[in-house]
């Protein structure tokens, strides 16, 4: 649309505010009282987590901890049947679903022909693990699931690789809550053409 | 014949006035991390204990005094050796010798004698303390030179600028309080700031010369390199600045140095501007005959020990309140802003005395 130029307003020199041009009043520029209440606040935030530490967002973490979701992705444990054994079939799903490729398996042969296969080898590399949960979310028969557990430390890289018994049994010794699990719904099978379950 | 009385009194009193102030420092970085933390809703150290006992986290500097005894003392191979290893002994001992002209109690009169509560009471005073901190500089360049790191030589080439441009107003603000009390020797200066202006009033160097009050504390921010002058430092544009390549206990001394400039300026503030160890409309010879010798210069000492710890205090505390300058508001507060008010106070304060 044409500008009509009747309608233009020209700015006068005196109108014209210019970016650097310092408008405060003299005291201003002096900064003091700004700089007085810049103390002001940080003495007054100080002032009041002396006298009431307990309000501090800190978590004093060995002796206080988070407590996370029920989703929370931590460490994997292998579920068992009721004889004991993994219930693992060694299908390699987890380990085609996993972006790491963390997962290492070995199949072997079950005597019982119902289940067929059995991971003779089910190693987990915790250190290349991205703790994505893809495996938990593969696996069709609910054998693997998650945990809350988060603190796995250690001076040995030898330590992180998690073997079959040392998934199946860790909860033994250390009692840690589920993190993330199968999920256990009905599945809405319209959404799945969609790729978004 | 010699005074040997008179000998063993000074040294006792050079000891326990170093002792006191490199025991300051400890309890200032204490201070400074655990005070830091509640202004940023943190909670800073508090966990290391002997036997259970933490005290607030003041055993934290423990700690730390040994870590820094164990680290490795290295010296880069690019470095220059003898330069690398004299420059911290050279910002160390000036600020190690700054206060000694610092008066911190009234004289105290004990079988007869009299004792001079100062390490020294020189007549030059004021002087004394402006020429060593004024050396200060040398140990900073030279520890930035030596170091042979970009980082460290802009950092060196900053702090020497800055310390040019504040000396001069750091001089320039005392000089209205030289005149007021007619002395440059400290000791001189503090008695006369126990009389009474206009019969309420202590007649203190803040309410003589306000002007020159906040002059002079600008100024010795900016000689302490301490925020919001930290120009030489400015971890996020030059790591560390001037000891970015000092470890171990050379770098302790750096820290130790830094802090015992804060000291120094702290004292000062007081003594100039805040009376020194005089106790506000309390006559320092009534207080005595009231209380007797001894119980008068505890109180003495007291009041001087308060008034330094409060300025120690807004040392951290303008730290964690302001930002950082950058160099050339630096430059321009230093040479347009601070220097001309100075003079002119000077104009002012010489006008107003030479009419009463």
């Amino acid at each position: 649309m044409p500008i009509d130029p009747s309608q233009v307003k020209v700015l006068r020199a005196d109108e014209i505010i210019r970016a650097r041009e310092d408008t405060r009043a003299w005291w201003k520029r002096l900064y003091l009282p700004a700089i007085a209440m810049g103390l002001g606040v940080t003495i007054r935030n100080m002032v009041r987590n002396l006298l009431n530490p307990g309000g501090l967002p800190t978590i004093r973490y060995p002796e206080e901890r988070r407590d996370y979701g029920h989703r929370f992705r931590g460490r994997h444990y292998l579920k068992k049947r009721p004889s004991g054994e993994p219930r693992c079939v060694a299908c390699m799903m987890c380990a085609t679903a996993c972006p790491a490729d963390c997962i290492y398996i070995v199949a072997g042969e079950h005597p019982d022909p119902a289940i067929e296969k059995y991971p003779v080898r089910f190693d987990i590399d915790g250190l290349r693990c991205i703790m994505c949960g893809y495996c938990v979310d593969a696996c069709p028969e609910d054998a693997i699931a998650m945990t809350k557990e988060y603190e796995w430390a250690s001076y040995e890289r030898e330590d992180f690789i998690w073997d079959k018994e040392y998934l199946l049994s860790w909860r033994d010794e250390k009692v840690v809550d589920d993190g993330y699990q199968p999920y256990e719904g009905e599945i809405d099978k319209s959404r799945m053409s969609r790729g978004t379950l | 014949m010699t005074d040997w009385t008179g000998i063993g009194i000074s040294l006792l009193k050079a000891f326990l006035v170093f002792f006191g102030v490199v025991n300051v420092v400890p309890i200032l970085v204490w201070a400074e991390r655990r005070g830091s933390a509640f202004i940023q809703h943190r909670l800073g150290p508090n966990r290391v204990n002997i036997a259970g006992i933490t005290l607030f986290g003041l055993v934290q500097p423990l700690a730390d005094v040994v870590k820094f005894i164990w680290k490795e003392d290295y010296v880069p191979s690019h470095a220059n050796r003898a330069f690398y290893v004299l420059a911290p002994v050279m910002l160390l001992i000036p600020a190690a010798m700054t206060f000694a002209v610092i008066p911190f109690a009234d004289d105290l009169v004990i079988a007869g004698r009299t004792i001079k509560m100062q390490v020294a009471d020189l007549n030059v005073g004021i002087l004394y303390v402006f020429a060593l901190t004024s050396l200060a500089v040398y140990g900073i360049v030279l520890a930035g030179w030596s170091s042979n790191n970009k980082y460290s030589l802009l950092g060196a080439i900053r702090s020497s600028a800055q310390m040019i441009s504040y000396e001069l107003a750091l001089g320039l603000s005392v000089v209205g309080i030289l005149m007021i009390y007619a002395s440059v020797q400290l000791d001189d200066i503090v008695r006369g700031q126990g009389e009474l202006l206009f019969g309420i009033l202590p007649k203190w160097g803040v309410v003589t010369q306000p002007v020159a009050f906040f002059l002079f504390l600008a100024a010795i921010f900016a000689e302490s390199n301490r925020l919001p002058f930290d120009l030489p430092e400015a971890e996020n544009e030059l790591v560390v600045g001037y000891h970015t390549e000092y470890s171990a206990m050379k770098f302790a001394i750096f820290f130790m140095a830094e802090y015992m400039a804060m000291v120094t300026g702290a004292m000062l503030i007081v003594t100039l501007f805040f009376g020194g160890w005089q106790i506000p409309w309390v006559e320092s010879a009534e207080l005595k005959a009231t209380v007797g010798e001894i119980p008068a210069f505890l109180l003495q000492l007291g009041a001087f020990s308060a008034k330094v710890l409060f300025f120690l205090w807004l040392f951290i505390w303008v730290r964690w309140t302001l930002p950082r300058f950058r160099y050339d508001q630096l430059m321009r507060l230093g040479w347009k802003a601070i220097l001309p008010l100075a003079l002119a106070n000077l104009f002012v304060t010489g006008i107003v005395l030479y009419f009463t």
